[in-house]
């Protein structure tokens, strides 16, 4: 066992900035999260909270600071973008699956055409994540076929048959009706609970205090402050933070 | 008993006019095949972020696709050359075909547009969701994006080959003897002036019935794939 790597921190971002023309978003970012956290980042919309997000996987290149996900340097113009999207999944608000594509081929493809593994090792995966999303007879729809909420808990198992680290959840419930919601979350936790390391950009405060770890604030592309959802939502100390929870909750 | 004598006439020109409507049809296929293959390439280059590839693609999509048809057809048949010599052997270009080059250029203007546009309907979500998963972009192209394109493709492209089609008896200014042509020779040959309304209807009917149900099924396709 390497003792030493549980105390490092899996991810971490350091003075990230981002600009998008003259709108500076992300205005220094300092982030840590350990193998097996989860994460949430909360605050008002446009505070730059997707792009954080998107910044830790390289959607989104950064301006300036560094950002490292185990030994990956994610900043590095030359990283292995392939090494980087094997350790780091994500799930996107509109699911975002091919709509030409089986629920079976949307979580089995990348694996077997990105990562070259072995297609019935793969597919045996995929069907198993598929029942553990409680999706076992949808393997051979269409996404079109399938609710918004069953769309998203095909997405997770797609991020998750990458078999990554950790897994970003970019507002996956914000584009589903409130009946679908929870069994979205549901599956959030269950992922969580297994022991993947989670970030997860939320307007769902309920299932941040509940399945979070910890709790990041962003305000106007600054992490204003961070903690502990018992605390966070208890003794929230920063003024815009008690505006934006009075408004929330 | 006119009308019967009239109408035996016509039937009489009928396969000199229909061989000359084969020729608009060879012309179409062989335009819509060149067309679309150097469309798609065009339409492709025109997506492209190197900018040494993007911007002549994008060149000459604009350049092809706002010239009158019957302009470039000129270009084709005046400035090609009558005839190509390949490693000592000498092939005759008749007008015919240097009116199909013609008409290539058009088609592939316009199916590079098809193309682009294709391809940007596709939501930019796909894009990201295929680059989380480490696709590169081309394997995305290829792979995820193209694909969910065909479909979409397939109605605006049975309306170019209809267009296409409507389009071939321009060459008739530059001398092929395709339908049109053939009908203006029949009506001289005949010098009857009672020919002339039952023939030109004749022609517009061989248009018609050849290129209305190819934009029916396109009509049919393209409400096919809008509720999927």
């Amino acid at each position: 066992m390497n003792f030493s790597s549980s105390s490092q921190p899996l991810i971490a971002l350091r003075g990230v900035r981002k600009s998008f023309g003259a709108v500076e978003v992300l205005r220094g970012i300092d982030i840590d999260i350990r193998k097996g956290e989860v994460v949430a980042i909360i605050g008002p919309s446009g505070s730059g909270k997707s792009t954080i997000l998107r910044t830790i996987n390289g959607l989104t290149p950064i301006n300036e600071g560094v950002i490292t996900v185990g030994e990956i340097r994610v900043n590095d113009p030359k990283v292995d973008k392939v090494k980087l999207r094997h350790r780091v999944g994500m799930v996107f608000q509109q699911y975002n699956l091919f709509p030409h594509k089986t629920v079976l081929e949307n979580v089995a493809m990348a694996p077997i055409q990105v990562l070259k593994q072995p297609r019935p090792q793969v597919e045996e995966r995929a069907r198993k994540l598929l029942g553990e999303m409680r999706l076992p007879d949808k393997a051979s729809s269409y996404p079109g076929e399938l609710s918004g909420g069953q769309q998203q808990r095909v997405a997770i198992a797609r991020a998750l048959c990458m078999e990554p680290e950790v897994i970003l959840f970019d507002e996956v419930t914000a584009a589903l009706d409130p009946e679908m919601v929870k069994e979205v979350l549901s599956a959030v936790r269950k992922v969580a609970e297994d022991g993947m390391t989670c970030i997860l950009v939320t307007h769902e405060m309920g299932f941040a205090r509940e399945a979070a770890d910890h709790i990041y604030f962003t305000d106007k592309g600054v992490i204003v402050e961070h903690a502990p959802p018992a605390d966070f939502f208890a003794r929230a100390s920063d003024p815009r933070t008690k505006e934006f929870l009075s408004k929330v909750l | 008993m006119g009308d019967l004598n009239l109408f035996g006439r016509l039937l009489e020109w009928m396969p000199f006019l229909l061989k000359g409507f084969g020729l608009n049809i060879l012309m179409s296929v062989l335009a819509i095949t060149i067309g679309t293959t150097v469309g798609t390439f065009l339409g492709l280059g025109q997506l492209s972020s190197l900018r040494i590839v993007g911007w002549p693609s994008r060149l000459a999509t604009q350049l092809f696709r706002n010239a009158p048809w019957l302009v470039l057809l000129f270009y084709c048949i005046f400035l090609m050359p009558y005839q190509v010599s390949i490693g000592g052997s000498v092939i005759v270009l008749p007008s015919w075909l240097r009116a199909t080059i013609g008409f290539s250029f058009p088609v592939a203007a316009n199916f590079s547009e098809i193309v682009r546009g294709a391809v940007n309907s596709v939501p930019r979500g796909q894009w990201e969701a295929a680059e989380a998963l480490g696709y590169r972009r081309s394997a995305t192209l290829f792979r995820i994006i193209l694909p969910q394109c065909i479909t979409r493709m397939i109605p605006p492209w049975m309306n170019l080959y209809a267009l296409l089609l409507t389009a071939t008896p321009l060459s008739v200014i530059v001398g092929v003897e395709e339908a049109l042509g053939r009908t203006q020779a029949a009506v001289q040959a005949m010098s009857d002036s009672r020919m002339l309304i039952p023939i030109y209807l004749s022609l517009l009917a061989m248009f018609f019935i050849y290129t209305w149900p190819i934009n029916r099924l396109s009509l049919m396709l393209e409400r096919r794939f809008r509720t999927k």
